[in-house]
C-alpha cells in the first residue's frame, strides 16, 4: 500500500454558538497515518488531542461538535459518514482505547463477556461461541491465567491488567487502526513500560496503525515514527520523531522539549527551577509562525 | 449466604423489640384509656369501681414495667395478646387482615414498577423531548398530590360519574374493587420511581464504560442492553426497596378511604378505641415486613452488582 490510511483534512472541532461564531477548540487540524505507521500526537492538557481523536470515532459529546474538515479513510470520510456505517468501523477496522482503565470498563460484566462483545458485534458469532476466542484474545495480550481472568469482574483486576484487557477488546478484530488516547498515563512507571511494549508488539504483529495520544515526551520518544505537537487546539509541527527530537523548529516544540527534566542535569539536583513552558500559541492566528506566540494564559 | 440471611433475620430482634418498647411507652402517656372509650361518647361517665374492673381484668391496674415484662414475655412466644374490645387473639385478626393488605400493596407496586420504571427509561433515552417532559411533569404531580385527594378524585370520576368500578368496600376480594385503591395507593411511588429510573439511566449513560461500549460498535439498542439497564437497576432497586417497605404503613389512609379490610384500618380503627394489644401487634407486623423487605433488597443488590459481597 502506498497512500495514507487515514488523511485527515482541516479537522475544526468546537461548540457551536447561536449568537455568532462557534468557539474553536481544534482548528485547521491536517495530517496522515500511513498503514502500520505509530504516529504521535502530543501536547499539554487542553490542547485538543482527545478531542481530536475522539472526533475520528465520531465520540465527542455535546456540545463538542465537529464543524469542518474531513477524515479520508478507504475513500470514505469518517466525519460525514452515516451512524450505522461508521458503527461497523468502529472496534472493527478503527479501534480505541481510554487513559481511565479504572473506569472504561462496565462494572456489572465479566471480562470475558466484554471481549466476546467484540467477536458478536463484527464477527457475527453467538456468545457462546465467542467465549473462547476471548479468552484467546486474553492471552493474546499476555494476561496470566487468561480462563479464570474471564471469568473475573472489573474490579478484581490491576488497573495494568485492566488496560490489557482494553488493548485486548480493541485488538479483537485486527483494526487498521488504533487510537491510543493517553493509555498509560493513569497506570504507575513499571506497568507503562510493560504496556506500551505490548502495544508496540502487537500492532507491528497485526500491522496495525497507531495514533497514540500523549502528553509525555517521553513516550512519544519511545514509540513513534512521526510526531504532531499540538498546543491550544492548532498544530505546530509535524516531522519525523527522530528530527523533532534532535532539531525542533518550532520556538514551542524548544520549549516543550526544554521543559523536561533529564537526569544529571544541574536542573535535577533541586539547586535549579525546573525549566518552564511560559507560552502558547494564539488560537487564532492565521499561521503557526513563532511571531504568534504569546503568554500562557492570555485570552487568546 | 445462608448464613447471612438468618444473621441478618437476627439482626431484626432487636429492632422490633425496641419498636414494641416505643409502642407501648407512647400509649402509656397518651390520653385516654380503652374503659374511658366504652361510655358511648363521654355522654354518661362510668362509675370509678366499673373503670377500675375493667383496667384490672385487662391487667391495665399493674405498673408500667410489669405490663411491658409481662408483653414482652408473651412476644417471644409469638403471643400477640387479645383484643379488649373483641376478646379475639390479636394474631388472628391480624391474619384476617394481612392478605387484602399485601394484595393492595402488591397491585399498587405492580403498577409502579410495569408504569414507573419503563416511562423514565424512556425519558432518559430522549432528554429534553415532549415524552420526557410530560413524564416528568406527571411525576412531579404524582409526588405532590396528596394521596387521599387522589383516591376521592378517581372515587368521583370512575365510582359515581362513570359508575364502571366499585367505589369501596373489599367485595370479598374481586379485582374490580381492587383497582381504583391500587391506584391510587400506587401512583406516587410509580412517580418516584419514573424520575429515580429517569435519573439513574442518564448516570449510566454519561459513565465512561459507555464511552467504551459506543466506540466497541455498539449500537444504541445493543448499548442500552447490555451495558445500561443492569447498572441503572442497582440505583432503582435501592428506590423500589423503600417502596414497597413502607407501603403497608402508607396503605393505612388508602385503605381508610376505600373501606378496605386491611392492616391500615385496622390501626386506626384500634388507634380511636385504644386497643392496644392490636395496635402493637399491626405496627409490628408492618415494621417487621419493613425488615424483611431491606434484607431481600441487599439480597437483589448482591445479586445485580459484583462488587458488593455479603458479609
Amino acid at each position: 500500500m502506498s497512500g495514507p490510511l487515514l488523511d485527515i483534512r482541516g479537522l475544526t472541532i468546537g461548540i457551536p454558538n447561536r449568537a455568532g461564531p462557534p468557539l474553536e477548540i481544534v482548528r485547521d487540524l491536517s495530517f496522515d497515518i500511513m498503514p502500520g505507521e505509530v504516529f504521535g500526537l502530543v501536547g499539554e492538557s487542553g490542547s485538543g488531542k482527545s478531542a481530536s481523536a475522539l472526533a475520528l470515532m465520531g465520540l465527542n459529546r455535546r456540545p463538542l461538535t465537529t464543524l469542518r474538515g474531513q477524515a479520508l479513510y478507504g475513500g470514505q470520510d469518517l466525519l460525514a459518514m452515516p451512524r450505522r456505517s461508521m458503527r461497523k468501523l468502529r472496534g472493527n477496522r478503527i479501534s480505541m482505547i481510554f487513559q481511565e482503565p479504572m473506569t472504561a470498563l462496565n462494572p456489572l460484566a465479566r471480562i470475558g463477556r466484554q471481549i466476546a462483545e467484540m467477536f458478536v458485534l463484527h464477527r457475527g458469532l453467538s456468545w457462546s461461541e465467542a467465549r473462547p476466542r476471548a479468552v484467546e484474545a486474553l492471552a493474546a495480550v499476555q494476561v496470566p491465567n487468561p480462563e479464570d481472568r474471564a471469568r473475573a469482574y472489573p474490579h478484581q483486576l490491576s488497573g495494568g491488567l485492566r488496560q490489557r484487557v482494553m488493548i485486548a477488546m480493541a485488538m479483537a478484530c485486527r483494526p487498521d487502526l488504533l487510537i491510543a488516547d493517553e493509555p498509560t498515563t493513569a497506570l504507575d512507571v513499571t506497568v507503562q513500560a510493560e504496556v506500551l511494549r505490548l502495544i508496540r508488539e502487537l500492532c507491528e504483529r497485526e500491522g496495525t496503525a497507531v495514533l497514540l495520544i500523549s502528553h509525555d515526551l517521553g513516550v512519544i520518544a519511545q514509540m513513534c515514527q512521526r510526531v504532531g505537537v499540538m498546543a491550544n487546539g492548532r498544530l505546530l509541527e509535524l516531522r519525523d520523531a527522530r528530527a523533532l527530537f534532535t532539531d525542533p523548529r518550532h520556538p514551542y516544540t524548544r520549549g516543550l522539549l526544554a521543559a523536561l527534566p533529564r537526569l544529571g542535569s544541574r536542573a535535577t539536583e533541586g539547586r535549579h527551577r525546573l525549566a518552564d513552558l511560559d507560552m502558547t500559541i494564539d488560537r487564532n492566528a492565521p499561521d503557526f509562525a513563532a511571531t504568534h506566540l504569546i503568554p500562557r494564559g492570555e485570552p487568546a | 449466604m445462608g448464613r447471612y440471611v438468618l444473621r441478618r433475620l437476627l439482626q431484626m430482634i432487636p429492632t422490633l423489640l425496641a419498636v414494641a418498647a416505643l409502642i407501648f411507652l407512647i400509649f402509656s402517656v397518651l390520653p385516654g384509656s380503652f374503659a374511658g372509650t366504652m361510655t358511648g361518647g363521654g355522654r354518661r361517665a362510668l362509675s370509678p369501681e366499673l373503670v377500675a374492673q375493667i383496667n384490672a381484668q385487662f391487667g391495665l391496674d399493674k405498673p408500667l414495667p410489669v405490663r411491658f415484662w409481662d408483653y414482652l414475655v408473651r412476644l417471644v412466644q409469638f403471643d400477640l395478646g387479645t383484643s379488649f374490645r373483641t376478646r379475639e387473639p390479636v394474631i388472628d385478626l391480624i391474619a384476617a387482615r394481612i392478605w387484602p393488605s399485601l394484595q393492595l400493596a402488591l397491585a399498587a407496586m405492580t403498577l409502579a414498577v410495569t408504569v414507573g420504571i419503563p416511562l423514565g427509561f424512556l425519558a432518559a433515552m430522549r432528554p429534553g423531548s415532549l415524552l420526557d417532559s410530560v413524564t416528568m411533569i406527571g411525576a412531579v404531580s404524582g409526588l405532590s398530590m396528596p394521596q387521599f385527594w387522589l383516591g376521592l378524585l378517581l372515587m368521583y370520576v370512575f365510582a359515581l360519574q362513570l359508575g364502571w368500578l366499585p367505589s369501596f368496600g373489599y367485595g370479598e376480594g374481586r379485582l374490580r374493587n381492587l383497582i381504583l385503591p391500587a391506584i391510587a395507593l400506587g401512583f406516587a411511588p410509580m412517580a418516584l420511581l419514573a424520575r429515580t429510573t429517569r435519573a439513574g439511566v442518564l448516570e449510566v449513560m454519561s459513565s465512561d464504560h459507555i464511552r467504551t461500549a459506543m466506540a466497541k460498535g455498539d449500537s444504541p439498542a445493543q448499548m442500552v442492553r447490555w451495558h445500561v439497564v443492569r447498572n441503572a437497576m442497582v440505583l432503582i432497586v435501592t428506590t423500589l426497596g423503600l417502596q414497597i417497605g413502607s407501603l403497608l404503613g402508607q396503605a393505612l389512609v388508602i385503605e381508610k378511604l376505600f373501606s378496605w379490610p386491611g392492616l391500615g384500618s385496622l390501626m386506626v380503627d384500634s388507634v380511636a378505641i385504644r386497643d392496644i394489644p392490636v395496635v402493637q401487634g399491626t405496627i409490628l407486623v408492618i415494621v417487621l415486613w419493613f425488615l424483611v423487605i431491606n434484607v431481600l433488597v441487599d439480597l437483589v443488590y448482591a445479586a445485580i452488582d459484583p462488587r458488593i459481597s455479603l458479609r
